[in-house]
């Protein structure tokens, strides 16, 4: 049992602690983890459902796809990208209207800690679950579906960077976005369509060039088709290259237009966010 | 004394409705200031102007010296001597309770032992349980403990008891005084009357966008000088009298029954009955 005498003197840890942005943040993004772990059923769902996904597809299309190229190989590529989208959009924009409505922000609001701890605490959520979940489906590939992992440190450093970028286009857009849905309850409903539509779209789930020219038209507008073209830049043979769109890997638009959204989604994050519902 | 939190003119509002329509107050250290008034009167609008959560459209607000509508690390400095209960929160279901109280500890210079905070709520017992396992007073319990882990000079309570059973509430009253008896200032809404009675240094009553009156909760409305009510039986018949000088109603009751009065009872109007009463009269 504590005393309670001296109660008003003692501060906790040493007395002139100055918290800062960054010290903050990197705390929430400690208690984000713990309450990610701790939700049994989303861990389940955001990081075993691809590799679900994984083994059904490589099932059912078990032939080539191309000269050495199993459907398995390009499906991996695909969700890898689809788990930047997972892991960052649409983590973001279920779970935070549902903090919205159970009033974690308003209470946040309340305390000095600034603003851009609590986007610092989410950047380290998605990063996180994000590594889990790439790591995850390259280690089920490899163990159960034969796929061959980049052989060049050339083709890992653009992973590395395709990562990096894309899971930050992601994470602004699931903020930008957590404004849409008009309550927590309704969240899921309002996004996971959005996400399944635009895996059809992309290429996800199909050859993208198989897919009819206005489904290629409209998913080159979002960022998701070309996250999907990156990865296959990366997890798929150059010789395949020539079967892309524009017959090449386009590795320059392809981060062009993902950083483009990155700023699109940062400003649009920045200008909408509310701590309350209206 | 010096004064925590002063308002004048204080004005807000939404579209073509009027929420707070000219307010006044004054609320001084150490004070338990408890703010009454029916749902819509503009009681929500004020506090949340006070913490900073809302902008007004005009009149002077100062709160620690401060105007709660500045941003930035000014405003981030002013938070960090302010505490704020908001109202019924179902956040951080998947921590526990010495979890969340020590995480809030990390936003604040000088904040307080989490597990004297926690000792202090009564939530020892439960330090280790996860939030979503607490019922709902050892909730309200847990919102007072991460508004308080600051060290704030100034609480804000809003409907701090709603659902507890008569037992947990006197134990929050007496949480809540000795928060006041070790500095801080408190400003209190509630619905409960007889809370605001207990607790309350003064009371103000809000109404319609404005205060209608400011005084002690045994002098709202009049209330000291109000008729009382004397009842007792006579024989079979239980009567009531009325009377503004009821102690003479009572010796002459003593003299009439030559002492012992039966089931005497001398009872001054509720501050229930006044702030009814108040309201009504505006109502009606």
């Amino acid at each position: 049992m504590l005393k309670s005498s001296g109660f008003k003197s003692s501060g906790f840890k040493s007395s002139g602690r100055n918290p800062n942005a960054i010290s903050i943040g990197l705390e929430r993004g400690k208690l984000e983890m713990k309450q990610f772990m701790r939700q049994r059923e989303s861990v389940v769902f955001t990081m075993l459902f691809p590799l679900i996904l994984l083994a059904i597809f490589g099932s059912v299309f078990s032939e080539n796809i191309a000269d050495g190229v199993t459907f398995s190989q390009y499906f991996v590529a695909g969700m890898i990208a689809s788990g930047l989208v997972n892991t960052g959009f649409q983590q973001l924009a279920i779970m935070i209207p549902m903090e919205r409505d159970f009033g974690t922000l308003k209470r946040l609001r309340g305390t000095p800690m600034p603003a851009s701890s609590y986007f610092i605490g989410k950047a380290i959520l998605v990063t996180l679950s994000m590594l889990i979940q790439v790591a995850l489906l390259l280690a089920a590939g490899v163990a159960f579906f034969g796929v061959d992992l980049p052989t060049s440190a050339e083709k890992w450093l653009l992973l590395a960077a395709l990562l990096v970028l894309g899971s930050a286009c992601s994470t602004v857009l699931g903020i930008a976005f957590s404004n849409v849905p008009k309550s927590g309850r309704g969240a899921s409903a309002v996004v996971s369509p959005v996400v399944i539509v635009l895996q059809f779209f992309s290429g996800v789930f199909f050859i993208f060039t198989d897919l009819p020219q206005w489904m290629q038209q409209v998913a080159a507008i979002f960022p998701l088709k070309w996250m999907t073209q990156g990865a296959r830049s990366i997890f798929l043979p150059d010789s395949f290259a020539t079967r892309e769109v524009a017959g090449n890997w386009e590795t320059g638009r392809t981060f062009a237009i993902i950083a483009a959204w990155l700023v699109l989604g940062l400003i649009w994050a920045v200008r909408s966010f509310k701590w309350e519902r209206d | 004394m010096s004064t925590v939190i002063s308002v004048s003119g204080l004005r807000k509002s939404y579209g073509s409705n009027v929420a707070v329509a000219g307010v006044d107050l004054s609320i001084q250290k150490g004070e338990i200031f408890a703010l009454l008034g029916p749902n819509g009167a503009g009681k929500t609008t004020t506090v949340e102007i006070l913490e900073g959560f809302r902008d007004r459209d005009s009149g002077d607000v100062q709160v620690l010296g401060f105007d709660p509508s500045t941003k930035g690390a000014a405003g981030q400095a002013w938070r960090d001597r302010i505490g704020i209960v908001l109202q019924s929160t179902s956040d951080a279901g998947d921590l526990t309770v010495y979890e969340s109280v020590s995480h809030f500890a990390h936003y604040y210079k000088s904040a307080k032992d989490p597990r004297e905070v926690i000792e202090l709520v009564g939530l020892t017992d439960k330090a280790d349980a996860l939030g979503r396992t607490l019922s709902g007073g050892q909730r309200r319990r847990l919102d007072v403990a991460l508004g308080i882990i600051g060290n704030p000079e100034l609480i804000f309570l809003d409907e701090p008891t709603t659902g507890f059973d008569p037992e947990a509430r006197r134990a929050f009253w007496a949480l809540i005084r000795k928060l006041r008896d070790e500095g801080a200032t408190i400003l209190l809404t509630t619905h409960y009357l007889d809370e605001a009675e207990a607790l309350a240094d003064r009371v103000a009553v809000i109404n319609r966008g404005k205060i209608i009156e400011v005084s002690t909760p045994a002098h709202l409305g009049g209330r000291a000088t109000s008729l009382a009510t004397i009842s007792w039986r006579d024989g079979a018949e239980v009567k009531t009298g009325q009377s503004a000088e009821p102690t003479q109603f009572v010796q002459n009751l003593a003299a009439q029954f030559g002492g012992e009065v039966p089931e005497l009872s001398v009872k001054r109007a509720s501050l229930e009955d006044i702030y009814l009463k108040m309201i009504g009269d505006l109502n009606a």
